[in-house]
C-alpha cells in the first residue's frame, strides 16, 4: 500500500562558523527558501517535522523555539526528533504513506561551533562505564580507523585521496565551507602533515560548521504538480548496531549494509550516493557496506560532510543533495545516507529516483 | 518490587559544557537599549504587533523578522501573576514575592518580571506598574537591568481578554 | 489507506521519585518486559522500537536510545527517537503506531520514560538563558497565572483546584504503579496545603518521578492471531502553535482545541462527554482538568469547573478522569504522555485492576508539552474501529 512520495524542494544555508544568529534566525531563511522555491502556500503543509539536539544548543527543549521560525499560526501538524534532520525526514515519510497529509516540509539545523562538539557528542557513550572517561568523539572515530588501516580495510593514502576530492568538489558547491586555510593539496602534501589523533590527520576529521535546511516532501499527484522531476524515494530503511565498541567489527558498518539492502540500493544503477561520512576512513566503509562501485558511482560531488559538517543537520544535507542531483537530471538514480553514534553505529539510506 | 539499592554502585558523574551563547542581530537593539535604560521592541513588518522582548528577533505568527524598532512602557499594566512561595535554589528574593507578566504600554505581547515593594497580596490583574533600576553601574544587555516593578498608584486599568492570555 | 493498528501489551514501571535500584536501562526494561509479556512476545519478535523521552540534560546522556540499543536487543533493527517536550510520550505512541498503519513494520515497541532523578530536574527545567530576566518560578511559575487567569475569567470557586488534586491522589491508591500513594486526602486538608505558587497548591501539583511506559503495537493482520483483549486505534491527532505571541490565548490554547476536534471526527466522535467512557487526561496541576475539560470539548467554555465540583470526574461519575491518578500521582516527564496513552489502553482492555472503570469501551490519552503549545491524542476502542 505504499505511497509514492518525493523530495520535490531543498534549500540549505552557506555554511559558516562562529555564527551570532540564534538558531530561529538561521532556520527562518530556509523554510521562507524551499516554500518559495516550491511554490507552496505554508499553510498548505499537511506537516512540519524538525531535527536538531538539546545538548548541542545548550538548552534543554531548544527546539520550542524553531516552531517561531514556520509561522505556526493557525495550530500545525508539527513533531521533533532528538536527531539528524533525515530521521525527521523519514517520520514525515511515514506520516505521508499513512495518508495522513500529503505535504511535508522538514528541517535541521545545527550550531555546532557554538559548543564542544566533540565533548557534547561523547556523551552519547555508555553513562556508566565509557563516558566518563570522555573519550572524545573523534577520538572514537580514530580507534576505528587504527582498526580498519590494521585489518587492511582502508589506507590512508586512500583516506586522504577522499579528502583532496571533497575539497575539490566543495569548491563548486556554494553551500559547502572550504575555507581558504585548506588551500590546494595533493595526497602526498596531506600525508605528510601531522597526526592530530593518530591516525586521523587534520584532513581526516570534519570541519564543524553552523548550518540549517529544509526540504518539502509530498506525495504523488501532488509532487508531479510541485516539481517537474520529482526524486522519489523509493527505498528507505534504518538500522542500528550495538554501541558497545568491543562488541561489533568496527572494520564494517553492518547496520549501514542491512539498510542498504533493505532499502534496496543497487549498485549497479546508482549515479550518485551522498553519504553522511563526518570522517575520510568512514566514507570508504560506507562504500563498502552499501556495495557501491566508485568507478560507476560519483561519492558525495557536494564536497559532503567532511568539508562541511553541520551536526544534526549533515544528514539531511545529503538528503538535499541527492534530491538536487536527480532533479537537475545529473543523476537518474541517487543514494542519501545518515549516520549517527559513534564509529557509524546507526545508519539511514534511502534511494532516491527521478522518472 | 523490592527497593533496595545497597550493594549498588552510584557513580557521581560532573558534566560542564561551555557554550558561546548568541542573542541574534535582530534582538540586538532591545539588549543595547536596557544597557542604556531604555525599553525598546520591535514591530513585526507583517501584523505591526509590538514584541517586548523581541524573543530570537521574529514575530512567531508571521514568521517574519522584527525589524523596526519602538520604544515602549515605561508604565504597564499587570494582566496575571502568580506568588511564588517556594524556596529555590539560587532564590535571590525573599518569598512570598510575585512573578508577574506585564504589559507595558506600546507593547502587544506581555513580559515576565518582578513586582516588589508592596505586599504579594496587594497585587491584582490590571494594576499599573513602572520599573525600577538597578543602579546604572549594573546596566547590561539585560532585563535583569530593571531590578524589579513596583505599583505607581495609577487607577487600575481593566484589559479584558488579555486578562487571561498573554 | 492506513492499515488499522492496536496496542496488544502495556507494561510500566513502579514510579517513584528515585530509582536508585535500576540503571537506566534497566528502567526502561523493566517496563518493556512487562509489556513484552503482556503481549506474549519476546524482544525477538519485534521489528521496530520508537523511544521517547524529555531533554537530555534531565539525565546527562545525549541521544539515549543509541546506547540502549543493547539493553534493548535492537542489533540489526530500526531505533527512532522522538522529542517534542512534554507531550513526547504521546507523540511518541502516535509515531509508533504511525509506524504499523503506514504498513512499514508489523509489530513495534514504543517506550517513553525519565530517570530524572539521575540528573536535577529542576535545573534542567529552568537553565537560566543568557539576556533573560529569571523570576526563578519553574514550571509551576509559568502555569500558576495562566491558571490565575482561568479563575477570573470563569468564576470558577477556589475548591475546586483543591477537588481535582484529592480526586488523583484518591484514584492513586488504586494504581500499584502510581509514585504518590496518600489515601487520607480529603478537601478539608488539602485546602490546608500551603501556596507553593499562588493560586497553586502543593498537593495541586505533580512530583517528580522516575518512571518508564511500553507499550507493544501490532498491525490488524497480527494482532488477530493473537488471544486476549486489544486497544485498537481509532484515531491520532496533533497540533502545535508558538510558545508566545501577541494575542495567545494561553487558558485554552487554539492548539488544543483543534487537537480534539481533529481527533473526534478522525473517530467519528460527535458527543464527546457522552460516547467516551473515560479519560487519561495530561493535569500536572490540578486547574488543568477543568481547563482541559473545556479545550477538549467536553465542556463549554468557563464551565469546565461544574464538571468538577458535581463529581462527574471522578471515577464513580459520568466520565472518569484520571483514574490511574494522572501525572498528578506520577510525572516521569518523558513517559508521562504514554502512561496516559498506555492507561487509556488498559481502560479498554480491561486491564487496569483496581482503577478500572467498568465497562470502558472508548477512551482517550491526552499529553501536552512546552508552554501548553504541543497536543498529542489517540482515541482507542475495545472493538475495531469502522
Amino acid at each position: 500500500m505504499a505511497r509514492d512520495v518525493a523530495i520535490v524542494g531543498t534549500a540549505q544555508r552557506p555554511s559558516q562558523v562562529g555564527t551570532v544568529l540564534t538558531s530561529v534566525e538561521l532556520i527562518l531563511p530556509v523554510i521562507d527558501e524551499v516554500i518559495a522555491k516550491v511554490g507552496v502556500d505554508r499553510r498548505e503543509i499537511g506537516f512540519w517535522c524538525h531535527g536538531s539536539c538539546d545538548y548541542m544548543s545548550g538548552q534543554p527543549f531548544s527546539f520550542v523555539a524553531a516552531v517561531d521560525a514556520i509561522g505556526a499560526w493557525p495550530p500545525i501538524v508539527e513533531s521533533h526528533v532528538e536527531a539528524d534532520g533525515a530521521l525527521a525526514l523519514y517520520e514525515a515519510w511515514v506520516k505521508i504513506q499513512t495518508g495522513e497529509c500529503d505535504t511535508a516540509v522538514v528541517f535541521s539545523n545545527g550550531k555546532t561551533t557554538s559548543g564542544p562538539i566533540d565533548q557534547i557528542l561523547t556523551l552519547q557513550a555508555d553513562p556508566y562505564f565509557v563516558a566518563p572517561l570522555w573519550p572524545g568523539f573523534d577520538t572514537l572515530a580514530a580507534l576505528q580507523a587504527r582498526m580498519c588501516l590494521e585489518a587492511g580495510v582502508v589506507s590512508e593514502r586512500a583516506m586522504a585521496e577522499v579528502a583532496v576530492r571533497s575539497r575539490r568538489d566543495a569548491r563548486s558547491n556554494a553551500v559547502a565551507w572550504p575555507p581558504a586555510s585548506m588551500g590546494d593539496h595533493s595526497v602526498d602534501e596531506l600525508l605528510a602533515t601531522p597526526y592530530v589523533r593518530d591516525p586521523l590527520r587534520a584532513h581526516d576529521l570534519p570541519v564543524a560548521v553552523d548550518g540549517a535546511n529544509a526540504v518539502v516532501l509530498a506525495a504523488g499527484d501532488v509532487a508531479r504538480r510541485l516539481s517537474p522531476r520529482p526524486a522519489w524515494i523509493r527505498g528507505f530503511d534504518h538500522r542500528i548496531d550495538t554501541q558497545r565498541l568491543g562488541a561489533r567489527s568496527l572494520v564494517e558498518s553492518n547496520s549501514a549494509r542491512v539498510a542498504g539492502r533493505v532499502a534496496g540500493v543497487n549498485a549497479d544503477k546508482i549515479d550518485v550516493a551522498e553519504l553522511h561520512a563526518p570522517y575520510t576512513h568512514q566514507e570508504l566503509l560506507l562504500v563498502q557496506a552499501l556495495g557501491l562501485d566508485p568507478q560507476r558511482t560519483r561519492i558525495n560531488p557536494s564536497g559532503g560532510a567532511l568539508v562541511a559538517n553541520p551536526a544534526m543537520a549533515a544528514g539531511l544535507a545529503r538528503f538535499a543533495e541527492a534530491a538536487d542531483a536527480v532533479t537537475s537530471g545529473r543523476a537518474d538514480r541517487a543514494v542519501a545516507h545518515c549516520t549517527s553514534g559513534p564509529c557509524l553505529q546507526q545508519n539511514l539510506v534511502c534511494v532516491l529516483e527521478g522518472e | 518490587m523490592s527497593n533496595e539499592a545497597e550493594g549498588l554502585m552510584r557513580i557521581r558523574q560532573p558534566i560542564a559544557v561551555t557554550y558561546q551563547w548568541s542573542a541574534g542581530p535582530n534582538a540586538t537593539s532591545h539588549l543595547e537599549g536596557l544597557m542604556e535604560g531604555r525599553l525598546i521592541g520591535k514591530r513585526c513588518p507583517s501584523c505591526s504587533l509590538v514584541y517586548f522582548p523581541p524573543r530570537n528577533g521574529v514575530c512567531p505568527k508571521c514568521a517574519a523578522i522584527l525589524a523596526e524598532d519602538v520604544e515602549v512602557g515605561p508604565r504597564g499594566t499587570i494582566t496575571t501573576f502568580c506568588i511564588v512561595n517556594v524556596p529555590f535554589l539560587g532564590q535571590k528574593v525573599k518569598i512570598p514575592y510575585v512573578a508577574a507578566q506585564i504589559l507595558l504600554d506600546g507593547a502587544d505581547i506581555s513580559m515576565q518580571h518582578l513586582i516588589q515593594e508592596c505586599e504579594a497580596d496587594e497585587v491584582r490583574i490590571g494594576m499599573r506598574v513602572e520599573p525600577v533600576w538597578k543602579d546604572r553601574s549594573e546596566w547590561g544587555p539585560t532585563l535583569e537591568s530593571i531590578a524589579h516593578f513596583r505599583p505607581n498608584g495609577e487607577p487600575d486599568r481593566a484589559l479584558g481578554s488579555e486578562a487571561a492570555s498573554s | 489507506m492506513a492499515e488499522r493498528c492496536a496496542v496488544v501489551g502495556v507494561g510500566q514501571t513502579n514510579h517513584t521519585s528515585c530509582r536508585a535500584d535500576v540503571s537506566i536501562a534497566g528502567l526502561v526494561r523493566e517496563a518493556v518486559d512487562r509489556a513484552l509479556a503482556d503481549a506474549g512476545i519476546t524482544l525477538a519478535e519485534v521489528d521496530a522500537i520508537v523511544i521517547g523521552k524529555a531533554p537530555d540534560p534531565l539525565e546527562g546522556v545525549v541521544m539515549p536510545e543509541l546506547w540502549l540499543a543493547d539493553a534493548l536487543a535492537a542489533h540489526g533493527k530500526p531505533v527512532f527517537r522522538v522529542h517534542t517536550a512534554g507531550s513526547v510520550g504521546g507523540s511518541t505512541a502516535i509515531v509508533a503506531a504511525q509506524h504499523v498503519m503506514a504498513g512499514i513494520h508489523g509489530t513495534v515497541l514504543t517506550v517513553g520514560f525519565e530517570k530524572q532523578s539521575d540528573g536535577n530536574a529542576m535545573w534542567a527545567l529552568s537553565v537560566p538563558i543568557p539576556f533573560g530576566m529569571p523570576v526563578h518560578a519553574g514550571a509551576g511559575g509559568y502555569f500558576s497565572p495562566i491558571v490565575r487567569g482561568y479563575i477570573n475569567r470563569s468564576g470558577a470557586p477556589r475548591h475546586i483546584g483543591a477537588m481535582v488534586a484529592v480526586k488523583d491522589r484518591t484514584n492513586a491508591v488504586k494504581n500499584p504503579y502510581a509514585h504518590l500513594h496518600e489515601p487520607d486526602w480529603t478537601l478539608e486538608k488539602a485546602l490546608e496545603s500551603p501556596m507553593l505558587w499562588d493560586p497553586i497548591r502543593f498537593v495541586e501539583t505533580c512530583p517528580s518521578s522516575d518512571g518508564a511506559m511500553a507499550l507493544v503495537l501490532m498491525s490488524e493482520e497480527r494482532a488477530d492471531r493473537r488471544p486476549g483483549p486489544k486497544a485498537w486505534v481509532h484515531a491520532t491527532s496533533m497540533r502545535s502553535e508558538p510558545t508566545a505571541f501577541a494575542g495567545r490565548e494561553q487558558v485554552s490554547p487554539r492548539a488544543g482545541e483543534l487537537c480534539a476536534e481533529d481527533l473526534w471526527r478522525k473517530g467519528g466522535i460527535t458527543r464527546p462527554a457522552d460516547e467516551i467512557d473515560v479519560v487519561e487526561m495530561y493535569v500536572p496541576f490540578s486547574w488543568f482538568e477543568p481547563m482541559w475539560l473545556e479545550n477538549l470539548g467536553f465542556a463549554p467554555r468557563n464551565e469546565g469547573w461544574r464538571m468538577v465540583e458535581d463529581g462527574v470526574t471522578e471515577m464513580t461519575g459520568s466520565l472518569p478522569i484520571n483514574p490511574s491518578g494522572g501525572v498528578l500521582s506520577t510525572n516521569p516527564i518523558g513517559a508521562s504522555g504514554m502512561i496516559r496513552f498506555g492507561e487509556a489502553c488498559m481502560q479498554v482492555m480491561g486491564k487496569a485492576g483496581e482503577h478500572q472503570i467498568d465497562g470502558a469501551r472508548k477512551a482517550v490519552g491526552h499529553a501536552y508539552g512546552g508552554g501548553s503549545q504541543f497536543f498529542a491524542m489517540w482515541l482507542v476502542g475495545a472493538d475495531k474501529p469502522n
